[in-house]
């Protein structure tokens, strides 16, 4: 139950992020990644300030075995540099290009009441499960 | 750069580090969405309550903003359905072969200085730069 209550508020302080910074926002998004029209820098400020924070918070994770409220840290520890890592970046950045949501911002704004956002998220889902049942059928993951 | 808005930029950053930070030192999980979000479709049962409740804080998140200052959050999106459907199958095929979105690999990955997210993250703000580019300046 605690980890369902941590995962709520964490949310909420992202969504409000998303918000505040105007991330949730894909002409907001489109501005950072036109470079070659009237570019909006804000969104690497936004990645600045989230770098900075989450770097203490790794800080003060390497002096600790476990987290607070859970038996475990789960954080990634591959290091292999593969053709799947680099595609999907590639086909992620194009889609992400042509409309300017990425997944937080897509879900964030699912209450608004946009159809706009919700063939897009209904979509995303349909990929994630594609890339999903692809490699199951490939017995790899 | 009249659009520019560094302070909200700013603090709203902080707030989506802050979020991550959580995530990471009370529950030893990765706030990236595209992973929280991708792991709900697969039948682990156990692990879905943590997910949703990520999921309803972000959509609570503008709502919350909306009533505070009564004013709408604005969003505004010119595409029509044949290309929300094809970027929303790239951004979801493409951020679960790719392992992240911009939230794990660009926020939680480049923090902790892993190799795969840096280049991940470069990979994928080219790739969307340079989709911008034709979009907007050749076919546009």
């Amino acid at each position: 139950m605690r980890s369902v209550v941590i995962a709520f508020i964490a949310g909420t302080l992202f969504g409000l992020g998303l918000t505040i910074s105007r991330m949730i926002d894909p002409a907001k998004v489109l501005g950072f990644l036109d470079v070659a029209g009237e570019w909006d820098a804000s969104l690497a400020l936004v990645m600045v300030a989230a770098l900075v924070v989450m770097s203490l918070a790794y800080r003060l994770a390497a002096g600790r075995s476990a987290p607070f409220f859970a038996e475990k840290f789960q954080v990634p520890t591959r290091r292999d540099i593969t053709s799947r890592l680099v595609g999907g970046a590639a086909l992620f950045g194009i889609g992400w290009g042509l409309v300017g949501l990425c997944p937080g911002p897509a879900i964030s704004g699912l209450g608004l009441g946009l159809p706009q956002l919700a063939q897009f998220v209904l979509a995303m889902l349909a990929g994630m499960a594609i890339h999903r049942f692809w490699f199951l059928r490939k017995g790899s993951h | 750069m009249h659009n520019f808005t560094p302070y909200s930029a700013l603090i709203g950053g902080a707030l989506i580090g802050l979020a991550a930070a959580l995530m990471l030192l009370l529950s030893g999980r990765i706030a990236g969405v595209s992973g929280i979000v991708g792991s709900l479709l697969r039948p682990a049962w156990g692990d879905w309550g943590w997910r949703l409740a990520f999921v309803a804080g972000l959509v609570v998140a503008p709502l919350l903003v909306q009533w505070a200052t009564d004013k709408p959050v604005s969003i505004n999106i010119d595409s029509n359905l044949a290309v929300l459907v094809s970027a929303g199958l790239l951004v979801g095929f493409g951020t679960s072969l790719g392992s992240g979105c911009t939230s794990g690999h660009g926020v939680c990955g480049i923090s902790r200085l892993s190799p795969r997210s840096i280049l991940a993250t470069v990979v994928f703000m080219a790739a969307g730069a340079a989709t911008v580019y034709v979009m907007r300046h050749v076919v546009g």
